[in-house]
């Protein structure tokens, strides 16, 4: 008989949740994101500069995750999107209701261009013995979230350490589960 | 060749050096503007109540992948557009709230040419308020190795993030 454990670690190499965005990166998107952080580099904001320096248009390469986040509304739309469902897969699994990330790697390849439909996979990379830590007593885990572009090509992977766990009794929660 | 000759090559930089610091009065709009650039609805992010009661924090607060973008603008402040950001790790300490004064500071802690020549640049950044640290990032960036260079040509085997 194998235990819960054992099916989780089972997972561990095999894509899941491929998905293709629902829409193409859009430019005005990417303006949008520079605004907010008042990013001025010409490469989004200069058009004979990106020509010579990107071969045309790019997006920031940290816009990454955006693209598979949706509008908050679309018609037909009934389930709210849940970005990461491995990470919630695990805690639900593994009976751990809390969970925090502690980091969060993005490694860029090929450039991001405006009008290219990315698709996005997720993988579990690893899960750890039980581990007690000043939040609780759970496990770590690492998902890489792979991007492609219509061509195939690798344009970025995204890696995140969670830690899913019980809390002690009397202790309350941590300053970095943003994705819990 | 291109005749846009790049703002910094591999070569001007040395380890230990200091990267311009980025002072930023951080306010209610800079967050909503932030979650919203991201697709980030959830409501921490732009709404006071729920941060309070449901979150605990004092208010608001800026969303991770917004963070992202700061860094990003805080190293091509510096490089330049001809820099190509390979690699980013990011640690999230705490919050940064709507009222603070953020800022961002970064220093070169490994200089690399690969095996391909593409010059990398190791940075450590730290995003602080009032000289708590309140996330880190470990970014790794390649320059050109000169004014001929372009690390946005390399592609395939010859881009090595």
């Amino acid at each position: 008989m194998t235990s819960v454990f054992d099916d989780v670690r089972a997972l561990i190499g095999v894509p899941q949740y491929e998905e293709t965005a629902e829409f193409p990166v859009e430019r005005s998107y990417v303006w949008t994101m520079c605004a907010s952080v008042e990013n001025g580099n010409p490469l989004f904001w200069d058009d004979p500069v990106a020509q010579e320096i990107t071969d045309g248009p790019i997006a920031p390469p940290t816009m990454l995750s955006v693209w598979f986040r949706p509008h908050h509304w679309a018609p037909g739309r009934t389930e709210p999107h849940l970005p990461l469902k491995v990470h919630f897969d695990l805690k639900e699994r593994l009976g751990l209701p809390e969970a925090v990330m502690t980091d969060n790697t993005m490694v860029f390849h090929e450039p991001v261009r405006p009008g290219d439909l990315l698709t996005t996979r997720q993988i579990l990379r690893s899960v750890s013995d039980e581990k007690t830590t000043k939040l609780g007593t759970g496990r770590f885990w690492v998902i890489d979230v792979e991007y492609t572009n219509q061509q195939g090509r690798t344009v970025g992977v995204e890696s995140y350490t969670g830690f899913g766990y019980r809390r002690h009794t009397g202790t309350g929660g941590g300053a970095g589960g943003d994705a819990s | 060749m291109s005749p846009l000759a790049p703002v910094l090559v591999f070569g001007d930089v040395a380890e230990g050096d200091l990267l311009p610091s980025l002072h930023h009065d951080v306010t209610a709009t800079t967050v909503v503007l932030g979650a919203l650039a991201t697709r980030d609805w959830r409501p921490m992010h732009h709404d006071k109540d729920f941060a309070l009661e449901r979150n605990g924090t004092r208010d608001i607060f800026l969303n991770t992948p917004n963070q992202a973008a700061w860094f990003e603008r805080f190293i091509t402040d510096w490089t330049g557009p001809h820099g190509r950001l390979g690699r980013v790790v990011f640690r999230m300490r705490d919050s940064v709230f709507p009222g603070d004064t953020m800022v961002l500071d970064g220093v070169v802690s490994e200089l690399n040419l690969d095996d391909t020549g593409c010059g990398w640049v190791g940075l450590d950044i730290t995003l602080s308020v009032d000289g708590d640290v309140k996330s880190t990032c470990n970014a790794r960036v390649a320059l050109p190795v000169d004014d001929d260079d372009n690390p946005w040509h390399r592609r395939g085997d010859r881009w090595k993030p």
